[in-house]
C-alpha cells in the first residue's frame, strides 16, 4: 500500500492540520516508510485471535448517574483564547 | 557530608526524621543546584517559591512528629502532570500558557505524601519521541558525556528532563510517564532507576493523554529503595481513571530483602538481535550471572511475536494519539492561531493544530488518523490489536511455566548524541524502544536498572519484567541485580 500526495493531503485535512502544499510530498513519503514498517504485521497469523480492548481483565467500575461536579464556570473558561460572557467563542460557525 | 542534593529520598528521610538536616535545607541546595544547570535545559518551569513554601510546611509536620513517607523529600514533576496554577504543557507549543485549575492525581498523591515539587521537567513534546528532541523548550542535555569529548549526548526519552534531573543531582527523584519505553529507556541512558508498573498502579487521572492504553507514570530514581518507596506514593485506586485498578497497595520498601534464592528468571531468546553490540550482550550474561549466583535459577525463554512489538505499537500508539489530541482545537485552552479575514472555524483548527504542533506529533497524528480510517481500520488498527493479544499471550504462558521475571537489556545501544538521529529515518528512532514496548503493550511492571559503563564510559542499563502487580516482588529482584552490579559511577561535573 503506497501512499501518494492526495491520500496525504486527505489524511491531513482529516486529522486537520494544514499542510502547505509543497510539504505533501515528504509526508507522504514520511508515511510510506512508517506504513512499510506497519506491513510486517500481515506476516501474523491472528486467525481466530480475538483484538484486545483491555490490558487488564478488570470491568469498568459503574458510579450513579448523578451531578459530581459543576458550577465553576470561571475555572473552567480560565485557560481559553477567547471567552466571551461566559462562553467560549469561536469563528462564525452557521451562516 | 554528602551534599544535600546529591542524596538519594530513603537517605534523605532518613537525616530528616533524625533532625540532621531540613526540609528547607535539602530545598534551598536542589534549587541552587537546578539553577546552576540551566545548560542541561531539565528543569523548564521553575517553581521555588511553591517549593519553600512546602518545605516549611514538610519541617513543622516532621517536628510535630507527623511526617507522611515522603515528607519534605524535593523532587521534579515531568510537564506531562497537570499541577495545579503551574504551567503543565506536555512540552507542546499547542499547551502554551495552560495553567490547569486541577492537580493530576499522582502529583496530588505525592503532595499528600509531603513530597516538595521543584518544578515541571522537560521531555519529549506529548512524550512522543525517545531523545527529548521534540520538546518546545529545545533538547535537555545528558550530564553525561563520551570520555572526554563534550559533543552533547541525548539523556533520552520522553522523560528526558527527568533523567538528566535526577542523574545531575539536581533533585531528589522525579516522576516520569512511559508509553513505550519513556521511564526505562531514558533511566538506562542515565545510569539511574526507572520502574513502569502495571498498567492500572497508576492513576492517569491529570496526565496529559498519549495513548490511553499503554501510558503509565512511574518513579525515576537515584537506586531501587528510592523507586519502592516513591511508587508506593504514587500508586492507589483512583474513581477518577475508570481504568485504576481498586487493589490494595503493598509496602514496596518492607519487600527489599534481596533473597532471590529459587526465583526463576527467563532470558528471551528473541531479544538478542542481529548487529546487537557486544558490550550489550556481555552486559546482559553478566546480569544474569549475577542472579545466578544470588540463589536464582535462569531458564530460556521464548516470547515468539516480539518482533511485531513495535509495529503493532507504531498502529495502536498513533491511533490512541489522533484521538486523544483532537482535543486541541484552540478552543478551550492553549493556543489558537491568528486568522485571517474570512476563515471559518476549519481554518482555525487546521492552522492552531498545524502551528501549536510539532513535526514528530504532527507525523503521529496523521498516522494514527490513517490507520483509523474507513477501509483501513481492519487491516491496520484491528489486526494491531490481534497481534496484541498475541503479545501478552507470550508473556502469559511463560510466567504460567513458572518464570518469576524476565531479564533483558533496557536499550539497543548506549546514549547517542543529541542530533545524531537528524538525518535517520522515524523508524530508526522508533528502535530504541525494542526491548520496553512488549511490556506496555502486555501491560506488565518493568524495571530498569543501571548495571555498567561502556567503553565510552556511558551507562548501560538491564530490564527486568515482572508479572502484574507483583511490582513487590519485581523490585526485591531488582534489588538483588542492583547488589551485585554496584553501579556507583557518576557523570564528571561540566555544566
Amino acid at each position: 500500500m503506497s501512499i501518494d500526495q492526495s491520500t496525504a493531503a486527505k489524511v491531513a485535512k482529516l486529522a486537520r492540520i494544514k499542510v502547505e502544499e509543497d510539504a505533501l510530498g515528504a509526508l507522504a513519503s514520511e508515511f510510506n516508510t512508517i506504513l512499510g514498517f506497519i506491513e510486517q504485521l500481515n506476516e501474523v497469523d491472528v486467525e481466530g485471535v480475538e483484538p484486545m480492548t483491555s490490558v487488564t481483565p478488570q470491568r469498568l467500575k459503574r458510579r450513579e448517574d448523578v451531578v459530581t461536579d459543576g458550577d465553576q464556570p470561571a475555572k473552567v473558561l480560565a485557560n481559553a483564547p477567547d471567552a466571551r460572557e461566559g462562553f467560549f467563542a469561536v469563528p462564525k460557525v452557521v451562516e | 557530608m554528602t551534599e544535600l542534593n546529591k542524596l538519594g529520598l530513603a537517605e534523605a528521610r532518613d537525616l530528616l526524621r533524625k533532625g540532621e538536616t531540613t526540609s528547607v535545607e535539602l530545598t534551598e541546595t536542589c534549587l541552587s543546584a537546578i539553577d546552576a544547570a540551566d545548560a542541561l535545559n531539565a528543569f523548564v518551569h521553575k517553581t521555588p517559591e511553591i517549593a519553600l513554601e512546602r518545605a516549611k510546611a514538610a519541617d513543622a509536620r516532621l517536628a510535630a512528629g507527623d511526617a507522611p513517607a515522603m515528607c519534605g523529600l524535593p523532587i521534579g514533576i515531568k510537564d506531562l502532570f497537570c499541577t495545579k496554577g503551574v504551567a503543565s504543557q506536555a512540552a507542546s507549543g499547542i499547551l502554551e500558557g495552560f495553567k490547569p485549575e486541577y492537580e493530576s492525581t499522582v502529583s496530588q498523591q505525592l503532595q499528600d505524601a509531603g513530597a516538595v515539587m521543584l518544578g515541571k521537567l522537560n521531555m519529549d513534546e506529548f512524550a512522543m519521541g525517545s531523545s527529548n528532541e521534540t520538546s518546545v523548550y529545545g533538547n535537555a542535555v545528558s550530564p553525561w558525556r563520551r570520555g572526554n569529548d563534550d559533543a552533547e549526548l541525548t539523556p533520552g526519552g520522553s522523560s528526558g528532563g527527568s533523567a538528566a534531573a535526577v542523574a545531575a543531582d539536581l533533585c531528589l527523584a522525579a516522576t516520569g510517564t512511559d508509553t513505550g519505553g519513556s521511564i526505562r529507556q531514558p533511566a538506562a541512558f542515565t545510569g539511574i532507576t526507572g520502574i513502569k508498573p502495571t498498567y492500572g498502579r497508576c492513576s492517569r487521572w491529570g496526565i496529559v493523554a498519549f495513548a490511553s492504553s499503554l501510558d503509565q507514570a512511574g518513579p525515576m530514581t537515584k537506586d531501587v529503595r528510592d523507586a519502592a518507596i516513591m511508587l508506593e506514593a504514587m500508586c492507589g485506586h483512583d474513581p477518577k481513571d475508570s481504568t485504576s485498578a481498586d487493589l490494595a497497595v503493598p509496602n514496596f520498601e518492607a519487600m527489599l530483602t534481596g533473597d532471590i534464592r529459587g526465583k526463576k528468571i527467563g532470558i528471551p531468546k528473541e531479544y538478542r538481535m542481529d548487529g546487537m553490540p557486544a558490550e550489550i550482550e556481555k552486559l546482559w550474561a553478566d546480569g544474569a550471572a549475577m542472579l545466578k549466583d544470588a540463589g536464582a535459577e535462569i531458564v530460556d525463554i521464548s516470547l515468539p511475536h516480539t518482533k511485531y512489538a513495535l509495529p503493532a505499537y507504531y498502529v495502536i500508539a498513533p491511533a490512541e494519539a489522533s484521538s486523544n489530541l483532537a482535543r486541541y482545537d484552540g478552543v478551550r485552552y492553549g493556543h489558537r492561531a491568528t486568522l485571517e479575514a474570512g476563515d471559518g472555524i476549519t481554518e482555525m483548527y487546521e492552522k492552531t493544530r498545524a502551528e501549536g504542533f510539532g513535526h514528530e506529533v504532527q507525523r503521529r497524528v496523521m498516522v494514527g488518523t490513517y490507520v483509523l480510517s474507513a477501509g483501513f481500520y481492519d487491516a491496520y488498527y484491528n489486526r494491531a490489536r490481534r497481534v496484541r493479544t498475541l503479545i501478552k499471550k507470550d508473556f502469559e504462558d511463560v510466567f504460567a511455566a513458572g518464570v518469576d521475571a524476565i531479564l533483558t537489556p533496557a536499550t539497543p545501544s548506549a546514549a547517542f548524541g543529541l542530533g545524531e538521529m537528524t538525518d535517520a529515518d522515524p523508524v530508526q528512532m522508533y528502535l530504541n524502544d525494542v526491548f520496553t514496548v512488549t511490556v506496555n503493550l502486555a501491560g506488565l511492571p518493568g524495571v530498569s536498572v543501571p548495571a555498567g559503563l561502556d567503553a565510552q564510559g556511558l551507562p548501560l542499563g538491564l530490564q527486568l519484567i515482572g508479572k502484574p502487580w507483583e511490582e513487590g516482588d519485581l523490585l526485591n529482584t531488582a534489588y538483588a541485580l542492583e547488589q551485585a552490579a554496584g553501579f556507583v559511577a557518576k557523570p564528571g561535573k561540566w555544566w
